[in-house]
């Protein structure tokens, strides 16, 4: 019986001077912030501002840090791959080992989803929604902080991997029986299942905290059909997580089981359905495209019709194109894997799913189009990522609709082609979206705007870059490249693959670009401060507060009248300009105190997890254990809301106007 | 009040539709928040009723649950688990006449018949494994064990919840807070009294059916 599991010295790959070099400079970074935190004196302040805050703002600020690390990590990786496949060609072998290749491109597809895509999603609708309802929080504050923790518990125990062990070797879909114990012995696999379920629990609390926001916590006057876009599309994708996530943990649990305690519900022996896994695995799958997307149209619905001076271009039928969408991404998952050997008539029956699904995504983009046809459009950095999204995404969106024809996608079927169009529809769909939301709301987060010159630079690198590296990967796809190779006989594909490094390192440009925009954006900030809280001309309730907007949001709960509200307050404001501004008759607040329950839990659960995967049960039973009672002592406390006085309000409110 | 005063009154107080109400007080928002959460929790159960559905054929020459499952111990958990139900209802009553004696009671019974129920699951699953019908043995019997025992780790969690519950209103009294939590625990245990009564009919009647 060892004390420390399955862990020992020899799981530290000493003898892998890339992976240990990598890990050193993480290790190196980390150390270097904590020690420079600790050096000025910032603890105090980060654990009573940002650790234990349950406000919704920071939160979503906390959510987009962690996103844009991991987009650094998950790009790294990205790199990583490329560059093996410029080189790997006939007889050379490349720079990377195949257990290393299939680790990278594993850790890839599974940070970018789950650690990029999903925090940036979620760190925006924590931002913006509450802002745009009108209202001073969510429904549940201090529930939302441990959706947080969590996510950033999985984030950790995936980054932990790169030097304590290894990661899946499956891809990112760990499909069995490759990623049963029989066929994947190593801590791997296990690394992937505990850090997604972990970060799934949160993932699934922030889909019940919005729901019942978004449903039962709106402003007074706020009605469906004057819900900001951006709030519709953030409903459908909660509503989305509430019903998929749970399929996505419970398909995990069955395959922990098997790999923990040697059940069959997906091995080949005993009666086991491999098939299984990956009809469950899709049915969250196919929902998780949407839970990504549809929130970044609702961006793109926010930007078009703000820089465009116009009300947005067919807004009921923009929301009923949101929601069809929200129902039908639940008919569809099975053209992830038409060669299954599913019957021709099942398989024509998802095809048909599948290219509906196109029908509502058309209307969309024809209502943003009309939304900008006839307006002043100001082509500020937004504006840039929606006009390239909707060039591009529609490109992607058709090679899917190939893809959705039966015999088509058995030509293709894990070919590059496929790879080319999944990248077509996410890196212009969701990356784009949540780049545009994040310039568009920085200034309300920050109080100061982002560099313009540097923000068109990052835009054009990213959409020159995206495309060099993705067109040809279809190219090589139809002349049969399958996904995932370390290592190629066939000279003919190198000539595109060399132009694809080449895409990737325009990409990389781009980083640096948005890395460049935000350090200089923060030293110009007095030339770029935003003064008056409206630096966009917003139509929308979140430019009528302060920026950065107050703890409290609103010192007053606005009361809605119509559809666009600030835009129509505005309106108003400007034809009866001469009655002087009253004074808002304030209240005391009651807003939820600060709780270090979020960041606690998820010590405990990191803990928990990394004993459960290093079979260290003394610590697992521990980390629950002490998970267990933080909640208690959570439950238990006395006090859970603070009063804000009237004075403080009113003192706010006049430091804003400027006036004594 | 006549009916043309009544009618009068109507008039006179605006039409506000309930979705320009404002925010919701927070009984209604945690309530339903929770109830969201108990959908979610069922589309969990689904996945893991889909599981058992596709491998309940799937033997690999073991047992079947015609041969495994006693009808009668089935019987006696059904009735433990809706009665448990039944008392849990009693003591949100007691909870609404802020009755502390009353509510100790009715959650101690509901306790005991939810331990009995669970015991009488131990008693099944222990004689299934010295059968040598383990979780190891078949998939069918994977996806039992997985499905049941999902449901008895979640009557488990109810219990040491009750527990909880019990000792705050000892601690706490009836303040807002703990009647909050004592509805979502009454609809958390309503909740697995559904799932319950569909794995008695999808896994124990069906598994007789011809």
């Amino acid at each position: 019986m060892n004390l420390l599991g399955k862990l020992s010295w020899s799981d530290i790959p000493f003898d892998q001077p890339i992976i240990m070099g990598a890990s050193g400079m993480v290790v190196l970074g980390v150390l270097l912030v904590l020690g420079w935190v600790t050096l000025k004196g910032y603890w105090p302040y980060l654990w009573r501002e940002w650790l234990t805050s349950v406000d919704h703002k920071r939160i979503g600020i906390m959510y987009i840090v962690l996103a844009l690390l991991m987009l650094v990590r998950g790009f790294i990786d990205a790199i990583m791959m490329r560059t093996q496949q410029a080189l790997a060609a006939g007889g050379a072998q490349g720079y990377l080992p195949p257990e290393h290749f299939d680790q990278i491109f594993s850790a890839h597809g599974t940070i970018m989803i789950f650690f990029v895509a999903m925090p940036f999603v979620i760190g925006l609708m924590n931002f913006a929604v509450p802002l745009q309802l009108g209202i001073r929080d969510v429904a549940f504050p201090t529930l939302n902080s441990v959706s947080l923790w969590l996510t950033a518990s999985g984030i950790l125990l995936t980054n932990i991997s790169l030097a304590i062990g290894e990661f899946a070797k499956t891809g990112w879909v760990a499909y069995p029986p490759l990623s049963e114990l029989e066929f994947s012995p190593g801590v791997g696999v296990d690394y992937y299942l505990w850090a997604l379920q972990i970060s799934g629990i949160g993932t699934l609390m922030t889909g019940i905290n919005f729901v019942t926001t978004i449903l039962k916590t709106r402003a007074p006057g706020m009605g469906y059909t004057r819900m900001p876009v951006f709030c519709w599309t953030a409903l459908a994708s909660n509503l989305l997580i509430v019903a998929a996530f749970p399929v996505l943990t419970a398909t995990f649990a069955m395959l922990l089981l098997d790999r923990y305690l040697g059940f069959h519900f997906f091995s080949v022996a005993s009666g086991g359905n491999p098939m299984m896994y990956v009809n469950l695995f899709w049915v969250w799958g196919h929902p998780e495209v949407y839970i990504l997307v549809l929130p970044a149209f609702g961006v793109f619905s926010e930007v078009s019709a703000t820089f465009s001076g116009k009300p947005l271009f067919g807004y009921r039928s923009m929301v009923a194109a949101t929601m069809v969408i929200c129902i039908l991404s639940y008919t569809v998952w099975l053209h992830h894997f038409f060669t299954m050997g599913a019957s021709a008539n099942i398989n024509a029956f998802f095809g048909i799913t599948s290219m509906i699904i196109a029908v509502p995504t058309g209307v969309k983009i024809f209502n943003w189009l009309f939304t900008m046809y006839g307006g002043r459009i100001r082509f500020a950095v937004p504006v840039l990522w929606t006009i390239g999204f909707m060039v591009s995404f529609i490109f992607g969106g058709l090679t899917g609709v190939l893809l959705a024809l039966p015999p088509v996608d058995w030509q293709v079927h894990n070919s590059l082609f496929l790879v080319a169009h999944f990248h077509h529809v996410i890196i212009p769909g969701v990356l784009f979206g949540v780049i545009a939301g994040y310039n568009y709301w920085f200034p309300k987060a920050f109080g100061f705007r982002l560099d313009e010159a540097w923000g068109k630079a990052a835009f054009w690198c990213w959409f020159i870059g995206f495309h060099l590296a993705f067109m040809p990967l279809y190219v090589v796809g139809l002349m049969g490249m399958t996904r995932r190779m370390q290592h190629y006989d066939v000279l003919a594909w190198r000539p595109w693959l060399l132009v694809a490094e080449a895409g990737a390192i325009v990409v990389l440009a781009g980083i640096v670009c948005q890395i460049t925009q935000l350090v200089v954006s923060f030293r110009a900030r007095a030339q770029l401060r935003d003064v008056t809280g409206d630096p966009w001309d917003g139509r929308t309730l979140e430019w009528s507060t302060a920026s950065p907007p107050p703890a409290w949001n609103y010192a007053v709960l606005p009361r809605v009248t119509e559809r666009d509200a600030f835009w129509a307050n505005k309106k108003l404001a400007r034809a009866k300009r001469a009655q002087p501004a009253r004074s808002p008759e304030y209240k005391p607040i009651e807003m939820p105190e600060n709780s270090a329950t979020g960041f606690i839990t998820a010590f405990f659960a990191v803990v928990t997890g990394f004993a459960l995967i290093w079979h260290i049960w003394w610590m697992a039973i521990l980390g629950a254990l002490g998970a267990f009672v933080t909640l208690l002592v959570f439950a238990f406390r006395d006090r859970d809301e603070f009063e804000v006085p009237v004075a403080t309000l009113a003192e706010f409110d006049r430091s804003q106007r400027g006036t004594p | 009040m006549s009916v043309a005063v009544a009618e009068r009154a109507i008039d006179e107080v605006a039409f506000v539709p309930a979705s320009e109400a404002g925010p919701a007080p927070k009984r209604i928002v945690v309530a339903y928040g929770f109830w969201i959460f108990l959908l979610s929790d069922i589309v969990m159960f689904s996945a893991l009723f889909a599981a058992y559905a596709v491998l309940k054929r799937a033997t690999a020459g073991g047992p079947t649950g015609a041969q495994l499952f006693n009808q009668v111990s089935v019987a006696l958990e059904t009735a433990f688990l809706l009665a448990s139900s039944y008392t849990c209802g009693l003591m949100s009553l007691a909870i609404r006449s802020r009755s502390h004696v009353a509510t100790y009671w009715g959650g101690a019974v509901t306790f005991v018949l939810g331990a009995a129920f669970l015991g009488l699951e131990i008693r099944e699953f222990a004689n299934m494994i010295a059968q040598g019908a383990t979780p190891q043995r078949s998939a069918f019997l994977s996806a039992f064990f997985a499905l049941v025992g999902c449901h008895g780790l979640h009557v488990t969690g109810g219990l040491i919840w009750l527990i909880v519950m019990m000792a705050q209103v000892a601690v706490m009294g009836f303040r807002t807070r703990v009647q909050l939590r004592l509805m979502c625990f009454s609809l958390f245990w309503h909740t697995l009294d559904i799932i319950w009564v569909g794995i008695f009919s999808v896994v124990y009647l069906m598994a007789v059916a011809p």
